[in-house]
Formats: structure tokens, sequence, C-alpha cells
């Protein structure tokens, strides 16, 4: 099953895809259009993996693959929803998308080992962790102004169920600019697979229903303009709109 | 007297309290609900110790963004509550911290107006296991269940004539561990303000840490702790072998 929040009329509704629209959770149907797109999943702690494919982080010029995941966290102010805006600041030289497979949890999950790590997954949705490299600074790398900013983590469109994904370890991953494909992976080429990431993060912490792990990007950054259609897309799991502003 | 904000069972309270004093019959909660952003390097001498290493690798060149993080929802624990101590360690660092409570939501605020964001102050034990480098995430070490302690309650804005000059005192087993003030911070906190909600806003609920101070101490299975800043109050923790709690339950 695959599950949206979106709001119509002034209101907070479940959807749910029907033909080229939605059905809301009330049972009328509307448009793609008629709705605004909020995140599937109300983010609390939200994981993000840097280097975690290894064609990725040879293009950042990180020679070594990284012993351990590299984690850091994103606040709800980073967030926003299918067919959302995210602003480009003034005077900056590159912003970069990053089509990422999210991983959202679905109930607490403490010292999980790796073989029944699946069983605390409720689904899957699609991230675009947007950079802006300008900022980043050696402290606590990838720090948080390139990496927090307000309404630069869009997500969605939907929630897919878990059990309707057959290998999340094997989807293709595509980025498109204005139509044109500018990063194309593998979910296959993860560093630490999912289910090693959620052994490693709930050996030492809590891991809760509805946090997110956003399981990094393959290589093909490029630069994006202001007025630019970002399309990130997960095999599967759906196609993420954005517009640079 | 002052007026502070607390929580019993998750009900908001409002009373006029003296903050030197206990109430051992209150079972405190955590005071606030949104993120927790912690600011690292932000009293002057934490910042000169790290200062001639900041023109070599990795950092390259000395930060120029409050260099943050998160202190997410698993590591939040009430006053009282215990401090699950990792079974392969023999201590961990106490991160005495003043807690900004954002009062509404902030986005690129100036720092003269940035203390009208503020709904008031808490005590904050920033928590982590023992670590040098700055220049990765240390959510491994900082991120653990029960490692930020925060309480007893919110003393309003209102109420503290000078958020840059209070003590911070840090007792464990009640021998004072370490001791300064807040007029020793990189940034102020209205600087800090500014200077965070110049990239990401700040929400109602919201912590912003200001900082912790050098000479951070190390506690160990048993000890308590207890950080006093002067105005805001007491916030007491036992650090406690993890196997015997899981973060969070009464002293």
């Amino acid at each position: 099953m695959k599950r949206a929040r979106v709001v119509y009329q002034g209101r907070v509704h479940d959807a749910a895809p029907a033909g080229s629209g939605l059905t809301l959770g009330d049972g009328r149907n509307v448009t793609e259009q008629e709705v605004e797109w909020l995140p599937p999943v109300m983010p609390e702690t939200v994981f993000t993996l840097g280097l975690n494919y290894a064609d990725h982080a040879s293009e950042l010029s990180f020679k070594d693959v990284p012993e351990e995941p590299l984690v850091f966290l994103k606040g709800p102010n980073t967030f926003v929803g299918h067919r959302g805006a995210t602003p480009r600041p003034d005077n900056v030289g590159f912003m970069h998308y990053e089509c990422e497979l999210a991983v959202v949890i679905g109930r607490s999950a403490k010292n999980v080992k790796a073989g029944d790590a699946y069983s605390y997954v409720a689904g899957y949705t699609v991230a675009n962790d947007y950079a802006v490299r300008d900022y980043l600074e050696n402290y606590y790398r990838p720090n948080l102004r390139v990496k927090n900013r307000d309404a630069s983590t869009p997500i969605g469109p939907w929630l897919v169920d878990r059990d309707d994904v057959e290998d999340p370890m094997d989807l293709r991953l595509t980025t498109k600019i204005n139509g044109e494909t500018v990063q194309d992976g593998s979910t296959a080429d993860m560093i630490f697979s999912i289910p090693v990431l959620i052994e490693y993060l709930s050996g030492f912490m809590t891991l809760n229903k509805g946090d997110i792990i956003l399981t990094g990007t393959p290589k093909g950054s490029v630069d994006v303009k202001t007025g630019d259609e970002v399309i990130t897309e997960v095999e599967h799991i759906g196609a993420l709109v954005n517009t640079i502003i | 007297m002052v007026r502070v904000k607390y929580r019993l069972q998750g009900k908001r309270m409002m009373e006029t309290a003296d903050t030197a004093e206990e109430n051992p019959e209150l079972l405190y909660d955590v005071p606030i609900s949104g993120t927790v952003y912690g600011a690292a390097l932000n009293y002057r001498a934490v910042y000169d110790a790290l200062a001639p290493e900041m023109h070599k690798h990795p950092y390259r060149e000395p930060p120029k963004a409050p260099v943050l993080f998160i202190k997410p929802v698993n590591t939040h624990v009430a006053h009282r509550g215990f401090i699950p101590m990792p079974k392969e360690r023999r201590s961990v660092t106490i991160g005495a911290s003043l807690g900004i409570v954002i009062g509404r939501t902030a986005t690129r605020v100036d720092a003269e107006g940035a203390l009208d964001y503020v709904e008031g102050y808490t005590i904050v034990n920033d928590v982590s296991i023992p670590h040098e480098s700055v220049y990765r995430p240390a959510y491994k070490e900082k991120a653990r269940d029960g490692f930020c302690p925060i309480g007893p309650f919110v003393v309003e804005q209102s109420e503290v004539a000078d958020p840059n000059n209070l003590d911070i005192r840090v007792y464990i087993n009640d021998v004072l561990r370490q001791e300064n003030n807040t007029s020793n911070l990189v940034r102020t906190v209205e600087q800090l303000i500014m200077d965070v909600t110049e990239f990401m806003t700040l929400y109602e609920g919201d912590v912003l840490l200001a900082g912790s101070p050098e000479m951070m101490p190390q506690a160990g299975n048993g000890d308590v702790v207890k950080i006093d800043i002067s105005g805001i109050g007491r916030l007491t923790n036992e650090v406690k072998d993890e196997n015997e709690v899981s973060g969070g339950e009464g002293l």
C-alpha cells in the first residue's frame, strides 16, 4: 500500500493513489494538483548517511571506504513535501541534490541484529537531501548549515509499505533536472546496507516509530539553479518533484 | 521566587517557585517538547584549546558558522532520571549547559530582538562518551539513550536579568567539580540565536544549548551529578549501569 499526507480544502488528509489522482481518507477523489503534499511521515529523529555509496565517496575525494557509517541528524525545519520549493541561497556557487532511499522505522528498536532488522521497518519513501557546498566546514562535517537549511530536504510523495518492496537493496535511483538525467545508481551499491545501518544505530540508541534513515546517495552531483525542476526517483517507491526558488 | 513552567505526568504547569529549593514530592517530566540543538566550541577556553589545530588537517581553518549538533528525543531524560553508563566504559563526560528555550517561531532573527523569541531557560546536561575530535558528527558519543537530562523547569525569560552572566557549577557527589559563567561564551545567547536562525528556523519548544565550558568533569557508575545555574535551578541525575536502566526511570 502507498500512503500520502496531503492538505485539501484546509484540512490534513491521508491519501492513497487512484489512477492518476488520489483518494482521500474520506473517499473523495482529487487530482494531484488540487492538493498540497506534506511529508508522508511526521519526522522526529531523522538520520542521514554521508558517503554511503562507494562511487559517491570517491567523487567527493575520499579515497578510503569508511570503517563505520558516517551519520548525521536533521531537524524538522528542513523537510518539505512533494511538489514543494527549496530555496537556493543568493551568491552560492554549488548546491546539489542527493537522491536517497528513506527507510521509515515501524516500532521501537534497540540492539537489533541485522538479520531481524527488516521486521522493524514500516516502509520506504524518497528523499532529496540537498547540500549547499559553499557552507561546508570541517567541524561536525557535514555541518547543519550545509544540510539542515529550511525546506532543503524534500521527502515523499508516498510511504510505501515494507512488504510491497521485494528487495530494497536492489532499486534504481535516478535524478532528473528539467527532464535530463543527471544521476543514475542503485541501492545495491550502498556501503552499509539497511539491515547493517539498523543494527549499528540501534546498538547505541533506541530507534522509535516514525524515525527515518536517509541511506545516502550515489555519484552524480550537479549544480542546481533557480527555476530548475528536480525529480528524484527511486524505483517502485516514487518520484519526488521539487522546484528550486 | 520566579515564575517557572514544568511538566508533571505530561501536564503543563506554571507556578511561582524558588529555583534553589527542591520539591522532592514532584516527579518532573522533561519540560520541553521540541528539537534540542547543541553548540560546540562556544566557550572561549574550549575554543582557544582547539585554536592551534584549526589551521591544520582536518580542520584547515577556524569555523565560521556555529558548530551545531542535535540531541535527539531518545537522549532526553528528566530531572532525577538516570544517565545510563555504557557497559564498555568507565566514565562519561558531563557537559553542563544553559538551555535556551524558544517561545515562538524564529527565522532570521537579529541579535537585538533575539530575546523576544526566548520563552525562558532551563538546564541541560549534554552527556557524551569522551572524544577529542570535532571533525565528524559525534552521534555515537552523544546520542545514546538518556544522554541529555533536561530540567527541572523552564524559568521565564523575563525573570532572568542577563543570560550572559549566569554562574554554572557542577557537583559530583556534592563535590564542586566545575565552575564557570556564561559571560565566557564565544557567541552570546543573542548572537547564537541570530547565527543559527540565519539558515534554520527554530520553533516553539526547541532548545538551543549555549555550550559546555572547559574542564568538563567525568562521572562514573553510581555518581550523582548536580548542575546548578544561578537563578535557573539545579538539575540532578545519577549515572547508573545501562543494564539496570534503559533511560528515564526515576531516582
